[in-house]
């Protein structure tokens, strides 16, 4: 299996105070960059969208056809605590073919006895993906979901009924494939737990960062580059501790003559990242906007190959592509700005730096 | 007696008869005739090392293949008819020097190499900055950093070389001080490494011990504290991949008083280097060689474990890895050598590009890549080998053959007979001063520095400004006419895929 190359549109909204911010709101965003999709893919994550359920796992899951449906099931009946499941809503639409796809979503708990909660759903999440032919797990995280498809974003959201929802955050993503199998699990965003990546770019380092990733567990399965800045996320965040501006640094890493005479504790650590973690260095055109429950950011390549404006209005973060897509729904934003390559914009909940 | 191979000729309308050919020629082959007047060709003793023609003032010499000797034959081949020739004069085993000369059909020539189009923008390597910089040791397997960026994971010495081509091993002895020189000097100035050899290190090369691998083979020759301290890293070498599963013969001839007070054995003694080290019978033996090197280098300086590119090379790898080697190099069958047993040269080992590809892919999957730095070696020609045995899985490739033609070396494999006309392989003072180690090593600096920009103008045709980027990246490289086994091997899809 190949990765798939992309061109693209990103888009994010987030409120630091947790203001909850109507899906229409992304869907006009996203859609103001129409021109940079060519129909073969669309997305969203919001956060914060089952309240009710916020202390389960959420899976958002997709099969190509109803044995998929039911193996999956076993499996998931078999291997973790299932407190509920539907079907996630849908509004048929010519624009979207859904003849090959059924979207279910199960609240989810993992079984009493198990230590690392999240590192037990990982390996569930990968088992599904790789074993069982036509299912693959769209989103697994807490308050949160994955919707995507193949199409144009806004039909995408049409057919998933976005507007009938609302999240503290939401990223978005419209798709413009150079190279596709035109299925939806190629569509963004990409999910692992808590991260929802959206990307736009192509990842040069692919192999790399995939074979290093196997070296930890992960499975790349859903045949695109993107799928390894959420696993690596997850990797260098959540298992290893290291704190997300940290992180990002190590996958857009200072050049080392930025840092070889730096013999402070922070230089000194940097080097010695940079030693450690050269498979999980990101290489090639990309911006990307990563979110979690507690955060939003966005992260361009070391030498910007391609476009992320980010804005601020009272409580809001607004990071895309484009500035079309923040005035489309801010139309006077406090403060506009392009971060620099290789740096990140980040907010966390309650405070924006 | 069997025909010549080449054929001298000499123009004698340009020949001024100065004799300077003469004089070069260290293989007898050329005399002046004083009843005659005229410079006298022994075809029979010519090897075509050039040295003649590029020392003729006014070009009167030409070295010709004698082609016409042998009636043709697809199985009785020249060669063959030769090796057998000799072998029924003199009862004796083949020696042959450089790397195998049987025309295996060579992989690296059969993998091609990504580039960006429209999608991915390529880098322009003259317009930003493209980073080579490569590490050599162990890595930890995850970082513990506290909130104050303290780091709370012990780190181990690596070293941190500007390019990822480093000189591999070549010993004084086998080659001359000034070659032995001009490399040092050369790895010196490019910021890289040059291996020591199993010769011991001439003290001359002491104060370039920060950029000197130094040797511990199994005639432990040239092995003292000082030797240790000096270098930037110790290598275990357990074999070669021109000659695996061997020892090594430099002939008594050739140990000059220099070179017995460095090896540290009597003068024109053989220094003979065991098949195996009688110290290491398995793998818990080298293990225990390594920890005794780091005992003596206060655990400051990484050990290195050279290992031939044979079939089990993966599990042995692994092996290594996890006996606590912080790299360890593997050395392909079309590597080079000063003298081997021709038998050994052409038939014994496996190319490097599946011994690596198999050993890298052992390490990830075994989750212990990190464990070890991977070096290639063995045949590495160009930069386009370079980038290819970094995609395979090679932290980096080490060269000697190369930095030897750089230097003046002409591949006439004669290496075994100590009379290099080109004062590199010998150690007769009469050739060896031939080499000057200054403008030698400019050259060799020169091939580095040539082969790292070549490096990255490809890493920028890829869209990386990194080399880790490329580091087991088999996903950027395609085979052409390669069997489906062998590709699964290489880990690398079909041209077109």
């Amino acid at each position: 299996m190949s990765k798939v190359i992309d061109g693209c549109g990103i888009s994010g909204i987030m409120s630091t105070k947790k203001n909850l911010i109507p899906g229409s709101e992304i869907v006009t965003s996203i859609d103001s960059m129409n021109f940079r999709y060519n129909g073969l893919g669309g997305g969203f994550a919001g956060y914060g969208i089952y309240p009710d359920y916020k202390d389960y796992y959420a899976f958002h899951l997709n099969f190509e056809n109803q044995e998929a449906r039911t193996k999956t099931e076993n499996y998931l009946y078999e291997s973790l605590r299932v407190i509920d499941d539907e079907p996630i809503p849908v509004r048929k639409s010519e624009l979207i073919d859904d003849t090959k796809s059924i979207s279910w979503r199960y609240f989810v708990g993992p079984p009493r006895d198990i230590e690392n909660t999240d590192d037990y759903i990982v390996k569930v999440v990968m088992h599904i993906n790789e074993n069982i032919p036509g299912a693959h797990v769209f989103s697994s995280g807490k308050n949160m979901g994955v919707f995507k498809a193949v199409g144009y974003p806004k039909a995408v959201a049409d057919y998933f009924r976005i507007e009938d929802y609302s999240a503290y955050i939401w990223v978005a993503h419209g798709r413009y494939p150079t190279n596709t199998p035109g299925w939806w699990g190629g569509a963004h965003p990409f999910n692992i737990l808590d991260w929802s990546v959206v990307h736009n770019g192509e990842l040069s380092s692919y192999g790399t960062n995939k074979n290093f990733l196997e070296m930890w567990g992960y499975k790349c399965t859903l045949i695109t580059d993107t799928e390894v800045l959420a696993y690596l996320f997850d990797l260098l965040v959540r298992r290893h501790n290291i704190p997300v501006e940290i992180a990002c640094n190590v996958m857009t890493p200072k050049f080392w003559s930025e840092i070889k005479s730096d013999n402070s504790l922070k230089g000194k650590a940097l080097q010695a990242l940079r030693m450690t973690y050269g498979g999980a260095i990101v290489n090639g055109p990309f911006s990307i906007i990563v979110a979690t429950n507690n955060f939003m950011f966005g992260l361009t390549d070391r030498v910007k190959l391609r476009p992320m404006v980010a804005a601020r209005k009272d409580d809001r973060l607004y990071i895309a592509s484009e500035e079309c897509a923040i005035r489309s729904v801010c139309e006077n934003p406090d403060l506009v700005w392009a971060p620099r390559g290789g740096e990140q914009v980040i907010a966390y909940m309650k405070e924006v730096t | 007696m069997f025909p010549p191979q080449f054929s001298v000729v000499i123009d004698s309308d340009k020949c001024e008869k100065c004799k300077r050919c003469t004089v070069n020629c260290s293989f007898e082959a050329l005399s002046y005739d004083e009843r005659e007047d005229r410079i006298v060709a022994k075809d029979q003793k010519c090897v075509a090392c050039l040295r003649c023609a590029s020392k003729c003032p006014n070009g009167a010499i030409t070295i010709k293949k004698n082609e016409i000797t042998f009636s043709p034959h697809p199985t009785w081949t020249p060669e063959v008819r030769l090796d057998i020739m000799k072998q029924a004069e003199t009862g004796g085993m083949i020696i042959a020097g450089m790397g195998n000369d049987i025309n295996y059909p060579c992989l690296f020539d059969q993998i091609v190499i990504d580039a960006c189009q429209v999608t991915n923008p390529s880098i322009d390597p003259l317009r930003e900055p493209i980073e080579v910089n490569t590490y050599l040791g162990k890595k930890p397997k995850q970082l513990k950093i506290a909130e104050d960026f303290s780091l709370e994971t012990e780190i181990t010495p690596n070293i941190m070389i500007n390019t990822p081509i480093i000189i591999g091993h070549v010993s004084y002895g086998a080659i001359s001080l000034n070659a032995h020189k001009a490399l040092a000097m050369a790895a010196s100035k490019a910021g890289t490494l040059m291996g020591s050899g199993e010769g011991g290190l001439h003290p001359d090369l002491y104060e370039l011990g920060d950029h000197i691998i130094v040797q511990v083979a199994s005639g432990r020759f040239g092995v003292h504290s000082k030797y240790l301290e000096v270098g930037a890293a110790v290598e275990i070498k357990i074999g070669q991949g021109a000659k695996p599963g061997i020892g090594g013969h430099l002939p008594g001839e050739k140990v000059t008083e220099d070179i017995a007070e460095t090896r540290m054995i009597p003068v024109h003694t053989d220094a003979l280097s065991p098949a195996p080290h009688h110290d290491i019978y398995s793998i818990e033996d080298l293990s225990q060689l390594i920890y005794a090197l780091k005992e003596e280098t206060d655990y400051m300086k990484p050990v290195f474990v050279k290992i031939a590119a044979v079939h089990n090379s993966a599990a042995i790898a692994s092996g290594i890895a996890r006996a606590g080697a912080d790299a360890i190099t593997i050395d392909g069958f079309r590597g080079g050598t000063g003298a081997a047993p021709e038998i050994v040269r052409n038939h014994l080992g496996i190319p490097i590009e599946v011994a690596l590809a198999s050993v890298d892919k052992r390490l990830r999957d075994e989750g212990i890549r990190n464990e070890v730095s991977l070096i290639a070696s063995g045949s590495i020609r160009f930069a386009a080998d370079v980038v290819k045995a970094i995609a395979l899985g090679a932290d980096a490739v080490a060269i000697v053959t190369p930095a030897l033609i750089a230097m003046g070396c002409t591949v006439c494999q004669q290496c075994y007979r100590g009379t290099c006309a080109w004062g590199i392989c010998t150690t007769r003072p009469d050739l060896a001063r031939r080499l000057d180690p200054e403008v030698a090593s400019r050259r060799v600096y020169n091939l580095i520095i040539a082969w790292t920009m070549e490096l990255k103008e490809v890493l920028g045709a890829l869209g990386m400004n990194a080399i880790e980027s490329l580091r087991y990246n088999r996903e950027r490289l395609r085979g052409i006419g390669i069997d489906q086994k062998t590709l699964e091997i290489l880990g690398i899809k079909a041209a077109g895929e």
